[in-house]
Order: structure tokens, then sequence, then C-alpha cells
């Protein structure tokens, strides 16, 4: 009996890549083995690097992302507001190809076999892996707003809420729109991806508004009952500068619309806008929420916060917007690239026979844009607590700006250029 | 085969020991979670406005991100992150970064 148990142990270890630290635990860190990362975005870009790098290249990695470039969200409401160009806000794989040394497949995984850890890619064929990890982004429940549930529809009432494709169309449409025309946007309830980022586009369409069609307004729609991020001082930006075309509605879900008016169905009110522009509710990449992992209200993802790992799929490794949050902690790319570098620590020492950090720490930085030139931030650092189990806000730490700033502003274009190569270069 | 289940049993007292022990790459973590605004290995990039810490003195950056904390150094957003990690934790921070070429 214990024969067997030894023999089983050694298989295990073998398949997990732990047969790395036979030869020397304590060295550590120079395990093998073969990750495979889902989606390319703030996470995944992340993990990929930093287990390339981390490992000095003996583990090997496998990238799968469906576009052929890294496009930012954030950033992308400027491209919206028409200040910056979807060139601006794109980057490319071959870094991490080139430099790297991620083996990257252009493709989409339809289906995760977690016991016999392997993922069935679109275009055909399977992969297995040792360690996989799914940085797939969100989907969004249209079947919550019945008229939006059919192809057609979303092509006219766009989320613009995946940069890409329907940030240039959302651009498109605000510059077909005549003036005097209202552009809504409606947010759903949180937690949704990118807290702030609705009051951003807001506040960045009513600068366009104000600069070049002066009769026309901006509408919020949102379903929450007070404004989710950096409240006093998107409040301030919209008293100070769009008193006169900017108008916030709070508790204000959208429940259906009708498509061929453009017109947004709340619970008591119909609202009717010559742009409409609707965030769906949104939750889990479809890999992650259709899988079988552990979700939270059917939407999140449940991780154990020392390794990104499913608390109960084994060897799947969960990033970014996708997981259910810890306490206070955002939806944001930054956020997904610190869950990336949590998990690469993890995922190294796990595939060397080593426990992950007992101490890991993960950090936000959130610029917004209040208008083209000035920002303001939100912060937040988040200690892993063994108590609870979960990372948690420290008390006293972060915050947001004093108020709107130009320097900021700088700063905020700053961060974007560091984050991408922190990604991809 | 016969000392092959020694060192397991080496390795997994070694794990169960480290378990309550830092980790090795405590330093190069907590470093990883500046990267994002710093470079990575706090190599900034070139011209967009945010100071490189690598190479930078261990003394230097310690006292920096003091001044930070207590509000000597003026800042549009440090003084709120530095205020998020421990004086243990800077420590190896600026180790880390000090030791990047």
């Amino acid at each position: 009996m214990m024969l067997m148990k030894r023999r089983e142990f050694l298989k295990v270890s073998a398949a997990s890549g732990a047969m790395a630290s036979l030869y020397g635990c304590a060295g550590g860190n120079k395990a093998g083995g073969h990750v495979v990362v889902v989606g390319g975005g703030y996470g995944g870009a992340t993990i990929a690097k930093y287990l390339r790098m981390w490992s000095e290249g003996s583990i090997q990695v496998t990238l799968i992302e469906r576009n052929p470039t890294f496009i930012s969200c954030p950033i992308s409401n400027l491209v919206i507001g028409g200040t910056k160009t979807m060139e601006d806000i794109t980057v490319s794989y071959d870094n991490l190809k080139s430099k790297w040394g991620v083996r990257i497949i252009q493709d989409d995984v339809i289906a995760l076999d977690a016991a016999k850890r392997s993922v069935k890619l679109a275009k055909g064929g399977d992969l297995s892996y040792d360690r996989i990890v799914l940085s797939p982004g969100v989907d969004f429940m249209f079947d919550q707003i019945p008229g939006l549930n059919n192809a057609a529809a979303q092509e006219k009432i766009l989320h613009a809420w995946k940069a890409g494709a329907q940030t240039v169309a959302l651009r498109k449409q605000l510059e077909a729109m005549p003036d005097g025309g209202t552009f809504a946007v409606a947010i759903p309830k949180a937690p949704y991806r990118c807290p702030p980022g609705p009051y951003e586009r807001a506040c960045l369409v009513a600068d366009y508004f104000k600069k070049n069609k002066p009769k026309s307004k901006v509408v919020i729609l949102d379903a929450n009952e007070d404004v989710q991020s950096k409240k006093g001082l998107f409040m301030k930006a919209w008293a100070d500068l769009y008193k006169n075309n900017l108008e916030y509605r709070p508790n204000s879900e959208v429940k259906d619309v009708e498509v061929a008016t453009n017109t947004a169905i709340l619970e008591f009110d119909k609202f009717k806008a010559d742009v409409l522009n609707i965030i769906p509710p949104h939750r889990a990449g479809n890999i992650a929420s259709q899988s079988g992992i552990k979700l939270i209200n059917n939407r999140w993802v449940d991780v154990n916060w020392l390794s990104m790992e499913s608390t109960n799929t084994p060897g799947v490794h969960v990033l970014g917007d996708a997981v259910f949050p810890a306490p206070t902690m955002p939806k944001s790319g930054h956020m997904a690239n610190q869950h990336g570098k949590l998990a690469a620590a993890a995922i190294i020492n796990l595939l060397a026979g080593q426990e992950p950090n007992p101490t890991p720490v993960v950090m936000n930085t959130c610029y917004s844009f209040v208008d083209a030139k000035n920002v303001i931030h939100v912060s937040s650092i988040h200690q892993y607590d063994a108590a609870t189990k979960l990372v948690q806000p420290v008390k006293g730490a972060g915050g947001v700006s004093a108020a709107r700033n130009e320097l900021e502003g700088k700063a905020a274009i700053g961060w974007a250029k560091n984050i991408w190569a922190d990604m991809l270069a | 085969m016969k000392f092959l289940p020694s060192i397991i049993t080496a390795c997994l007292l070694a794990a169960a020991s480290a378990a309550h022990a830092a980790d090795p790459n405590l330093g190069r973590n907590l470093a990883a979670t500046c990267a994002n605004c710093h470079g990575t290995n706090g190599k900034a990039v070139p011209g967009a406005g945010m100071d490189s810490l690598a190479g930078e003195s261990k003394a230097k950056l310690l006292q920096k991100l003091a001044d930070f904390k207590s509000g000597d150094k003026p800042a549009s957003i440090m003084h709120q992150i530095s205020k998020g990690y421990s004086e243990e934790q800077l420590a190896l921070i600026a180790e880390y970064f000090a030791a990047q070429k």
C-alpha cells in the first residue's frame, strides 16, 4: 500500500512538473513544465512574459489569443472622444514571441478538460498542459436585455466595452450624430469591468460635444444608486465642466431595448437617444464560466488568493476581470496585470514542488480623463490576510486625487506606455 | 531507485517548513507590483515620464519612499501607495531595484 502511494506520488509529481525538485529542492525556480495561457489581455500577456522571464526559460508557455494584436481598453475612451487613434492603443505580440519565447496561437479555446489537462481549439486540435491560466476577460449577458439578444441589434446598439471594432464604430456613430442629439451610456449593476470607465466615457463625449456639437447632450443611465468610483471628483467635473450638457440619472437600469427607435426601456420609464451605448451586465468569459469551474453568483470565478487557482478545479488558474474580486478590488487592467504576476510566481513554485508565496501583495492604480487633458486617479494596495484567506485593502493607504489636474494627464499616458511594455515588451 | 523517496521526503519537509518562512523570491515579487508604472525590473520606458528605479542605491530609494510616506516629498500618488507596504517590504523592494543593472 505504501509502495503504491509512493509510485502514485512519483507519477503525479512528474506530471505536474515537480520532477525538477528531485534534482535540487532548495534551488527551486528552475521548474520545467508547460503552461497554456488563454487570452492575451492585461492578465494573460503579463503572465506569459513573467513565467518565461522568472523561470529563465525553463517553463514552456503557449498563449492562445483570438486577436492578431493587443488593443487596450484603458485609453480607448480617448479614441471614442476623438483625441487618440486606434493605432495609439494597439501593441504587437511580436516581442512575446521573439524576445521571450512564448509560443502564440491565434485561435479560440472552445472546451477545457481539466481532468485530462487539455484544451480544444476552435480551428481543431487539442493542447495538453501541466497548468493552465484562463484570462478570458468578460462575456456579456445579452439575455438580460431581450431586445439586444441578437446580432443585428448588437451591431446597432454598441457596448464598446471591449476595445476594438466597437470602439471605432461608436466613434463613427458620435461623428455622424447631428448636433442637437443625445448620447446615452447605460451602466450595469456592479460589479462590472472598469468601475470609473463609463463616467470617464461620459466626460470625454461631453467634452467632444462642447467643442464640436454644442447643442448636444450626454445622459448617464446608471443601474446603480450612485456613482461607483471617484464620485466626488466626477461630480465636481460634471458641475464645473459639463453643467449644461451632461445629466446623471441613478437607479436607471436598462431592462430592455427598442432597437428600431434607439429606446432604452427602464423599470418605470423609457429613454430615447440618438446614440445609445448600452454596457450589458457581464460575467467571467465563457471558457471560465462554462467549464465547471466554481463560480460565485453564477458569474465570477472563486479563486485561492495565494495562487489564483480555482478553488474546485486543480491546475486551473484564473486572472483579471473573470475573478470574483477580493474586498474593494476593482476589475481593472492594472489589477489583471498584478494577478498575472502573483500567479506566475505561484505557478513557478508549484511546478517546482514548492508552496506559493504565503504573503502576496497586489495593488491598483487607475487614471480617468475628465476632459482631453485633466485626469483623476484612484489607488489601492491589497495584502494577503491569512485569517480571511483574502487579499485585503490596506487601511490608510491608497486614495484619490486631491483635484483633477494636467500633471496626472501626463502620468496616465506614462502609465499606459509602461504597463504595455511590462506586458508585451 | 531506493534513494529517491528519501529525497522526496527531504523536499517535502523543506517545503513544509518553508510554508511559514518568507518566499525566497519575496523581494522580486514585491518589486513586480511597481513595474506597471516603473517598468519591468524598474526599467521605465524612456521618455514616458516615469522614474526608472533600476540600479538606484537602496539608501536613496528608501529615503524617497520614507519622504513620500511622511509627506515631506510632495506627490500626486506615491504618498498613497508607499503607505500600503510595510518597512520590511519597502526594504526588500529597494534592495531588489538596487541590484538591477
